[in-house]
């Protein structure tokens, strides 16, 4: 099943909350929506469903345009964050209840609601009340459900916001396996960067009611759109820097030490430019006179250790080294650029430039 | 130097004694406190709860075992005689009948119009929130002005409801008469006073409900009436519970309205439990029946209200 939006408006009270959105979705794509809380991402994700009218523009499933046909007719499913379970309803009921209310045949509902509760791994839990199981339980009964209605298209929205930190990373694979396994077209709305990152096969990033970028996880992470997406994704967060160009040497220069090499002419004096902290380096100082930083703040995480530094020109720099350091806060050091950099259109905050090693 | 020594120790000693018997003194005035403090807060409701509630419950209990004299003095001691004759009584019964005309029809009625208003209320459409207002305002109406109310809606000569059916050339009743239609204008004007309460309940358990669980019936193609039986009840169930029972119980007791209204005519049609133990008591005098008869009415609603939490609650998911 393949998706297709054309010109997307959507206006409440005559204020837009998504303007001209255009994507296509292939069949059988993991297609990830990633944008801050209230960029309209589940509001795109609900006019597809058919939960709310799409002010203007066009949705196409399987090119057949389904702007005016109900929710029930869309052949589609959605898993919810509060997953949406009955809590009158035991599991097995919970699972059945879109079937029974469609009055398939008892046999078929019975084939389908265990073939749904072997695949997420439930058989056991099936008498059980939702308020009887644990979060993660109860997410996989969600999954069940739209494993159960047998449609093609499955819509998520923030499934996994409500689980702790390991339950998210262990369902993250569950999810994109049984997406795998189903040959579902999945669209699925997160504000979490890693999530989309490490299961999706396309990403859009949402912002300010229009789509910054669409491409592939690592398209988006090494050639960000705009400043918002490169500042988006990545963790630690990308370092955001002024600084001036010299149309001598093609150089943007942050401090005397951290300069960045540009691939090509620019014309404007100042630029913003995001180096990602694993793309920073360091080197201890013990004269307090020279270096151009110091440590403000050490995070040992045990693979890594990521620094931040306050610039003598008062910018501040987080840098990423792989492996254990010793060092102190109120240290001095000379923080200099690997290489790699986005350079931004100071105005129009979009990518100006790449640069590529020194 | 022994003797010093001595004298120390024996001065520790003191000290050790007398700071565990401080110790002891206050474990004991806490306890003390803590149940000075338990009265000093129960106290009052304690107070009230005797004074109003258990000392007239068991001195009605009391009379109701003895006759009267006009003035309430206790004269023969009669035991049970009171409720056999009470039970034998053709008007008794008659009254026990009507009563459970009018507190079914009361109680259905609230409830299915209160559920009627609540889900429409609930729904985001312009003006909602003016008809809301508008549904639970008779909390607000006091029960003398009701009455006067309806009766000018229903007065056979003078009243709107006829004047409208001469307008359309539709029979003309006889409210105030007629044992039946009386019976069905009191219903109707005790509908009209509970209505706002059990609207606004049931407002509130609608306007909670979770809108993921009714986007996901859209989805899965779950028609309006399935939805509203197997998810909104379902869902609502407790309050409708609660709503229940507060219902039932206030249309047992009501008073009021019927007192304004009919005062339990015409022909004892409307004369209901309540009404004829304030007619025994206070028209009568005969004030060991009508203890008699409130402890009967008593027993009927706990055990109604006993009936319901044991059936009706199995059926309630919370």
């Amino acid at each position: 099943m393949s998706i297709e939006f054309k010109n997307i408006t959507k206006t409440y009270d005559q204020a837009p909350v998504l303007e001209n959105i255009n994507a296509e979705i292939e069949n059988g794509e993991f297609f990830a929506v990633v944008g801050p809380s209230g960029c309209g991402k589940s509001t795109l994700l609900r006019m597809l469903a058919g939960l709310i009218d799409i002010t203007d523009g066009i949705i196409k499933i399987n090119g057949k345009q389904i702007n005016g046909l109900a929710a029930k007719d869309r052949n589609l499913t959605m898993v919810f964050q509060d997953y949406a379970l009955f809590p009158f309803l035991n599991v097995e009921d919970n699972i059945a209840f879109g079937l029974k209310a469609r009055k398939m045949p008892e046999e078929e509902i019975k084939k389908r609601v265990a073939h749904a509760l072997e695949m997420v791994d439930l058989s056991d839990y099936k008498e059980r009340k939702p308020r009887d199981l644990s979060g993660g339980q109860r997410q996989r009964v969600a999954l069940a459900r739209a494993i159960a209605s047998d449609a093609k298209i499955c819509l998520m929205d923030e499934p996994l916001s409500n689980l702790d930190a390991q339950l998210r990373v262990k369902m993250r694979s569950e999810i994109r396996d049984l997406q795998q396994k189903l040959g579902l077209t999945l669209i699925y709305v997160t504000h979490d960067q890693i999530e989309a990152m490490t299961m999706a096969d396309h990403i859009m990033v949402l912002n300010d009611k229009h789509v910054q970028q669409i491409d592939t996880p690592l398209g988006i992470y090494n050639q960000p759109a705009n400043e918002f997406v490169a500042n988006f994704f990545g963790s630690p967060k990308i370092n955001i820097l002024s600084g001036n160009y010299q149309s001598n040497n093609h150089e943007i220069t942050i401090d005397k030490y951290l300069k960045i090499k540009v691939n090509k002419k620019l014309d404007k004096n100042d630029y913003v430019v995001g180096i990602r902290p694993n793309q920073m380096d360091f080197e201890t100082i013990d004269n307090l006179k020279e270096g151009n930083a110091s440590v403000k703040n050490v995070s040992n995480l045990g693979s890594q250790t990521i620094v931040s530094a306050l610039l003598d020109n008062g910018q501040t720099v987080r840098i990423v080294k792989e492996n254990q350091l010793s060092i102190a806060p109120g240290e001095r050091i000379k923080a200099t650029s690997r290489g790699d950099a986005f350079v931004f259109d100071p105005e129009k905050r979009n990518l100006a430039a790449i640069s590529v090693g020194v | 130097m022994e003797e010093e020594n001595n004298l120390l120790d024996a001065k520790k000693q003191n000290i050790l004694e007398n700071s565990k018997k401080s110790i002891l003194a206050n474990k004991i005035s806490v306890k003390k406190n803590d149940k000075f403090y338990a009265l000093l807060f129960l106290g009052p409701s304690l107070l009230l709860l005797i004074l109003f509630i258990f000392y007239p419950m068991l001195k009605t209990i009391y009379l109701s075992l003895f006759l009267t004299n006009g003035n309430g003095q206790n004269t023969v001691f009669v035991g049970l005689e009171n409720y056999v004759s009470l039970l034998t009584s053709s008007t008794y019964l008659a009254s026990l009948g009507s009563t459970f005309v009018y507190v079914i029809g009361v109680s259905v009625l609230t409830i299915f119009l209160g559920l009627l208003l609540a889900s429409t209320a609930s729904k985001n459409v312009r003006g909602s929130v003016f008809f809301r207002t508008i549904f639970s305002s008779t909390m607000g109406v006091s029960i003398s002005v009701s009455a006067i109310f309806w009766l000018f809606i229903f007065n056979p000569s003078i009243g709107i409801l006829n004047q409208v059916a001469a307008f359309f050339h539709l029979p003309i009743l006889n409210w105030s008469t007629d044992p039946n239609l009386a019976m069905i204008s009191v219903i109707i004007s005790t509908v009209w006073m509970n209505l706002g309460f059990a609207f606004l309940v049931l407002f509130s358990a609608f306007e909670s409900l979770p809108l993921s669980l009714y986007e996901e019936t859209a989805i899965e193609g779950v028609g309006p009436v399935y939805r509203f039986m197997h998810v909104t009840i379902p869902l609502i169930s407790p309050t409708l519970f609660f709503v229940s029972i507060i219902t039932l119980i206030e249309s047992f007791k009501s008073f009021g309205l019927i007192d304004l209204m009919t005062a339990g005519g015409p022909n004892n049609a409307t004369n209901m439990l309540v009404y004829q133990i304030y007619q025994n008591a206070f028209l009568n005098g005969n004030y060991s029946q009508a203890s008699a008869e409130s402890v009967i009415l008593t027993i009927i609603i706990a055990i109604l209200t006993f009936i319901q939490f044991k059936y009706l609650e199995k059926k309630v998911s919370y």
